[in-house]
């Protein structure tokens, strides 16, 4: 049985467990809750995993899998109330960001960490010029001399590829493209060089033609700057191309963590098969159809006992019901949270 | 800029046409003749037939109607509003005399309400479900309640009972003693400036609310930016488009208000005028009085759509 | 091509239906009551303003207007609880009288208004064109004059008197609430299943029946919790200046007006009854109409902020 061989060759390649010394960020149990007239919404439960210097680690999960709101959390932009965070650390430097004060996350922000949001249309304030809007980042941390600021937001305009930058500056966001604003957007999230950025699904709202174009400049960006990114996406497309890492995120929990080419071609988990096989390839043999996960995704303000995947899964055990698996690890990058063995063939 | 004022203006002229018609109309549909009232008031009339077809000469009453319009907004357009019935004196001067007092009271009216209303309604929207929340709106529910014309009678009795002050109400220019004059103009101003700030403060707490909730203030957030300039830079601008709109509704509410605190203070304003021609039965002061409120607040529209235009771009080339 | 993670939208949400075992008035209390408890309070202001008014002769028949010389300016007491004005009449007697007056005229006024605005508001929604533009212009100009103004000249022409208020002020108000109306209509007008209708050879009097009307039937019901409220205040700032409802009927505005300043000095009671009887019923009818909006009418919801906003674009100016 395949079960055998899969846990032999977890054990035999994880023995040397060098610990990858290059993290940047590392999360640990994170916790985010929402509360809903009278109910609370677990929407990020427990979630683990880091971000090393110089990678693209991706977040990949349906819409509501709690995704957006882990990366809200680790920058403390829940929403309060009705959000919360009620327990993790996320250590970034070694410093517990949950834990420092107001004023000190707020200097980190945008700075140390910046974040790209999904909505290019309206995560730009209509009412201020874009050249305001982009030198904000810039005089509030003070990165660049006050006669720099201009000079250097062109610089970054220039960067992101938009053309006549000089001009741009006084415009405002209406009269820009979608793909324009999001250039924008990341310009601004990359002015004061952060050491990580989140992009928070930053192609979502964008023609595909343009899609790639903003995903391989970031791509780009971040290796020449060195900085780290974590992509957070619904798009495994996206994932495929371009993330180093990826973290796959159902019902607010992490289901599995592999290297891309794990996830791709030896997915370990029922509900990660699943989103392959919804998946159109394009080394796919003729024949084969696109199979959709059946179901929805659970009600997190009552989720199911056991595992919270395992109304949908068609490996679901008895057991499933009423354990919940724990994320464990099946070789050096490789994880999953499942008590079913799957092998490739399934 | 220029070219959209010019345009705005234009578009005025057929709603100018408009209110003019109902403000020469509506007072002509008085049931008892004003002719009769003129001659039983007039002494040397005989009452003879004669008398009063001269007099109706005289007034212009024998032509049609429309011939009777066309007169009088001819006259009007040049700034010449016909004559008070009782003292043969220029409607247009005796408006012009009692304008400045209530315009000056209609302003610091309202820059009163919106030195109350703007901060508390941002205050109550950043610190929503607070203390300060629920104060501020607790005072602004009251304050919608509360006649204004009870909280000014109160103003003036109360105090006089308990300590014997009574509120000033001799009228100095203001340009002659500024001091002087805002003392009288303080506490009607007041008043009327509370009654107001309600409205205000709700609708800036509410558009506020909307706005924070907006993704460019999470944006704004993530850059790492102090609350303060969250607040101020980003989302009260945003949130001031509708209030601006809101104060070009309030304005004629304004004109209302100040009809009742002229008449509480004794402050000789274009209410008070229009009160005296309404108990004279003196048509040509009320038509006119009727047609000028109507063009004051006809322009404070066209300023609030300018204002529009500076706040919100979008708004600047397009239209 | 792009490659996304899909959820089948098919599977429906797992709340059960709602049981609908409780007539739909008492359901609507309770929601009351529990998500608005100020508009539950505004529904008892407004009933115990309600009762008074009808049973105004039962809980103060002395007479509002039995003038008593000798009991004159008298402080409130047993026997006069809220004392007595300047002509010895009971200042209770008149309060409650005047909750009946105030009544009356709000009711009547805003049914007028009510007709009057959806009158307007359908033909100039519904119809459109031409005829949508000569109303449209007609409110314009007529929306320009102040509202107190407006009262007090068309007061100037009709002479005061309680038929003559409730005429002017249902007609004030039925002309500026018609802009509501229209709003809501167009936007009826747009849903999908009038046009649906339409294709299908409905006639317009079965459309506007079928479809618009019960579209337009929740903002009038807002729209007349509101206009309650500032009928009663425009009616008692227009007999405050002494051109509403004449003397010797017991209006609240007429009681606080200047002709009776002077001896409030001496009876300071007399500026007080009146003007808490007035607050506190605008209050409730406020707090009511507020919950009943955000109750049954969300789109109203979050002040007049966002409707007018809509509204003005529907109507383009």
């Amino acid at each position: 049985m395949s079960t055998e061989t899969s846990t032999a060759t977890a054990t035999a390649t994880a023995t040397p467990r060098t610990e990858p010394a290059a993290t940047l960020l590392r999360v640990e149990n994170l916790h985010t809750v929402f509360e809903k007239d009278d109910s609370v919404v677990h929407a990020v439960n427990d979630v683990s995993f880091d971000v090393r210097r110089g990678e693209v680690l991706a977040i990949v999960g349906e819409s509501g899998s709690g995704k957006s709101i882990t990366a809200m959390s680790l920058l403390r932009l829940i929403p309060s109330p009705p959000g919360q965070i009620i327990g993790g650390r996320v250590l970034f430097d070694g410093q517990d960001l949950l834990d420092l004060p107001d004023d000190a996350i707020r200097q980190l922000r945008g700075r140390d960490i910046s974040m790209i949001f999904q909505e290019p249309m309206t995560s730009l304030n209509p009412s201020l010029r874009i050249g305001r809007q982009l030198a904000e980042p810039l005089r509030v941390h003070g990165s660049v001399p006050k006669d720099k600021v201009r000079e250097r937001c062109i610089e970054l305009l220039r960067q992101v590829r938009i053309g006549d930058p000089e001009k741009r500056l006084d415009a405002y966001p209406h009269e820009l493209s979608g793909g324009m604003r999001q250039r924008v957007m990341i310009a601004m999230g990359l002015a004061c060089l952060p050491r990580l950025i989140i992009a928070d699904e930053p192609t979502t709202a964008l023609d595909v033609t343009v899609q790639a174009q903003i995903l391989e400049l970031l791509r780009d960006i971040t290796r020449a700057s060195q900085s780290s990114m974590m992509l957070i996406t619904h798009d495994l497309g996206v994932v495929a191309r371009y993330a180093d890492r990826i973290n796959v995120m159902y019902a607010g929990r992490i289901v599995e963590r592999g290297t891309a080419h794990d996830i791709f071609h030896r997915p370990r988990h029922p509900y990660t098969v699943g989103l392959m096989e919804s998946m159109p390839r394009l080394d796919d043999a003729i024949g084969n159809r696109l199979t959709p996960i059946p179901g929805s995704p659970p009600d997190l303000s009552d989720p199911p006992s056991g595992c919270p995947f395992h109304p949908r899964c068609r490996f679901a055990q008895p057991r499933c019901k009423q354990e919940r698996p724990p994320l464990e690890r099946l070789d050096q990058e490789h994880w999953k949270a499942c008590w079913v063995n799957l092998d490739d063939t399934h | 800029m220029g070219f959209y004022v010019l345009r705005r203006l234009l578009a005025l002229i057929p709603t100018l046409f408009i209110a003019s018609v109902i403000a020469f109309t509506v007072v002509r549909l008085v049931p008892g003749d004003v002719l009769d009232l003129m001659l039983s008031e007039n002494v040397y009339s005989s009452g003879a037939p004669e008398d009063r077809a001269q007099l109706e000469q005289a007034l212009g009453l024998d032509k049609p109607l429309y011939q009777q319009y066309l007169h009088w907004a001819g006259d009007a357009l040049q700034g010449d509003l016909g004559e008070s019935l009782w003292r043969n004196t220029p409607v247009t001067g005796e408006i012009a005399a009692r304008l400045d007092v209530t315009l000056e009271l209609g302003i610091l009216a309202l820059l009163i309400a919106l030195a109350i209303g703007l901060p508390i309604g941002i205050f109550a929207a950043v610190r929503q479900e607070t203390l300060g929340d629920h104060i501020g709106r607790t005072f602004s529910i009251l304050a919608l309640a509360v006649p204004n014309f009870w909280l000014g009678t109160l103003v003036v009795i109360l105090p006089a009972l308990w300590w014997g002050w009574s509120p000033p109400n001799k009228l100095v220019p203001f340009f002659e003693n500024p001091l002087e004059n805002l003392k009288t103009f303080l506490l009607p101003s007041l008043i009327l400036g509370t009654s107001l700030s309600a409205v205000i403060m709700r609708m800036t707490r509410t558009m506020m609310l909307e706005v924070l909730r907006q993704d460019y203030i999470r944006t704004a957030w993530a850059k790492g930016l102090r609350e303060r300039r969250v607040v101020l830079m980003h989302a009260v601008k945003n949130a001031m488009i509708p209030v601006i709109t809101l104060v070009g509704i309030l304005v004629p509410i304004l004109f209302g208000g100040t009809v009742i605190i002229e008449q509480i203070f004794r402050l000789p304003g274009l209410g008070q005028l229009l009160l005296e021609a309404v108990s004279t039965r003196d048509y040509p002061v009320i038509t006119g009085v009727f047609l000028v409120t109507g063009v004051v607040v006809m322009l404070v529209n066209l300023l609030v759509d300018l204002c529009y235009g500076y706040l919100d771009p979008k708004v600047r080339y397009d239209r | 091509m792009s490659l996304s993670i899909q959820t089948p939208a098919a599977a429906a949400p797992a709340t059960p239906p709602r049981r609908r075992t409780r007539p739909k008035t008492l359901r609507f209390l309770q929601r009351l009551c529990k998500e608005r408890p100020l508009g539950a309070l505004g529904a008892m202001i407004c009933l115990v303003l309600l009762l008074t008014g009808l049973f105004a002769d039962v809980i103060a028949p002395e007479g509002f207007n039995a003038i008593n010389p000798i009991e004159r300016l008298k402080a409130p007491s047993a026997e006069h609880w809220l004392g007595t004005d300047q002509l010895g009449r009971d200042v209770f007697a008149r309060i409650v009288h005047g909750a009946q007056l105030s009544v009356i005229v709000a009711f009547a006024a805003t049914t007028l208004s009510i007709v009057i605005s959806a009158l307007l508001g359908i033909l100039s929604g519904y119809f459109g064109g031409r005829l949508d533009m000569v109303i449209q212009r007609l409110v314009d100009g007529w929306m320009c004059f102040p509202d107190l103004i407006l009262l007090i000249v068309a007061v100037a022409v009709l002479g005061p008197g309680t038929w003559q208020v409730i005429l002017i002020l249902g007609l004030l108000f039925g002309i500026s609430g018609s802009r509501i109306i229209r709003g809501a209509v167009l936007s009826a007008k747009q849903n999908v299943y009038v046009h649906a209708a339409q294709s299908m050879g409905a006639s317009s009097t079965r459309i506007l029946l079928k479809h618009i009307l019960p579209n337009v039937m929740a903002p009038l019901i807002v729209l007349y919790t509101t206009r309650l409220a500032a009928v009663i205040l425009a009616e008692s700032g227009l007999s405050f200046l002494g051109l509403g409802i004449p003397p010797p009927e017991p209006s609240w505005g007429g009681m606080l007006s200047l002709d009776g300043r002077s001896y409030m000095f001496q009876a300071p009671w007399l500026a007080i009854a009146p003007g808490i009887a007035l607050t506190v019923a605008v209050f409730g009818i406020n707090m009511f109409g507020d919950a009943l909006r955000d109750l049954l009418d969300p789109r109203m919801r979050g002040g007049g902020g966002r409707y007018l906003a809509r509204v003005k674009r529907t109507i383009g100016s």
